[in-house]
């Protein structure tokens, strides 16, 4: 098998819970790249990037990033049209 | 969610290369199958590495388990597998994940597909099925490179035992004696084992990456509903098992 050297957005919901009131993985996305919606679960993720980079599965666009340090958290989105999640 | 120290209060080895961690952990408010956990790891120089795992067993208050697969040169895992021993603590966060989840109350069959060490969320959602006596239909494609590569031997007989579990391997290297065959999953082995795409089927595919993507094609190529279709990517396997 070819080496695929990403995760996906499952892998991301630990360093996501302190940003997000709800579990992100679920969260439908749309890509501001493409234009295509899918679960967030479902983006690539690269890990050590450095910090974290979720990638749209589609167009590869970054539609995430997420850098921890000793004392912030950095969270960009704008590769985001939006996150949809269904009310509780 | 912020990180906690567990205690290690047990430790099963499950292959040469698998070691399943049993922790206590103080005010565990429970998890779902098919959840996971960060774990960290903080070397003398302050140097940090964290890494997912999935959760290998159904909540029953107490303890929880993972399953931890060494992979060569890994950051962590070699630490959890080969260092890690009784009484030691260990940085875990979570429980975390909420979309590669199975819950008793979810309806429709379940089908279950893991490669190496992607049998362990699947194995939390079995031992779920278990816990629960659910009658929900469900059944396990399990690819493993040979005999001695097959991670919870004993579990899944017991669990196979069951009239609404149906548990298959699949041996990509070498097979045991009376195993007709020795390969990947694919289109074949899908439409023998698998279920039908008409019976609604909520899939659950785990484990690396390729494998997974593999998997997730030859179902949408068989005709299942990329909806019901959920997947979770691991990172590298470890080689020889």
């Amino acid at each position: 098998m070819t080496e695929a050297n990403y995760l996906d957005g499952n892998a991301a919901a630990g360093a996501l819970s302190n940003m997000f009131a709800m579990d992100v993985t679920s969260a439908i996305t749309r890509c501001e790249g493409c234009g295509r919606t899918a679960v967030f679960a479902e983006s690539r993720l690269y890990v050590d990037a450095p910090g974290m980079v979720a990638r749209c599965p589609g167009c590869d666009s970054v539609l995430l990033r997420v850098v921890t340090t000793p004392t912030d958290t950095y969270l960009d989105l704008r590769g985001m049209t939006y996150l949809r999640v269904q009310n509780s | 969610m912020k990180w906690q120290v567990g205690t290690v209060t047990d430790v099963r080895q499950e292959t040469a290369s698998a070691r399943t961690i049993v922790l206590e952990v103080p005010n565990w408010p429970g998890h779902a199958a098919g959840q996971h956990v960060d774990v960290r790891l903080t070397a003398p120089d302050g140097y940090r590495a964290s890494r997912s795992y999935s959760i290998a067993s159904a909540w029953t208050g107490g303890t929880i388990e993972l399953t931890v697969g060494e992979v060569p040169e890994g950051e962590v895992s070699p630490y959890l597998v080969e260092v890690l021993t009784v009484g030691d603590p260990l940085e875990i966060r979570g429980p975390v994940g909420g979309w590669f989840v199975w819950r008793p109350e979810f309806e429709g069959p379940v089908q279950l597909i893991g490669g190496g060490s992607g049998i362990v969320p699947l194995r939390a959602m079995l031992r779920s099925h278990a816990v629960a006596t659910s009658t929900t239909p469900f059944r396990l494609l399990y690819s493993v490179r040979r005999p001695t590569s097959v991670i919870y031997v004993e579990d899944l007989k017991e669990l196979a035992a069951s009239d609404e579990v149906d548990v298959r391997l699949v041996y990509t290297r070498e097979a045991p004696a009376g195993e007709p065959r020795v390969g990947r999953i694919d289109a074949e082995v899908l439409e023998q084992h698998a279920f039908r795409p008409e019976a609604g089927a909520t899939t659950y595919v785990c484990g690396p990456t390729p494998f997974v993507e593999t998997v997730a094609n030859l179902l949408v190529g068989a005709g299942h509903d990329p909806a019901r279709i959920r997947t979770e990517r691991f990172g590298p396997t470890g080689d020889p098992q």
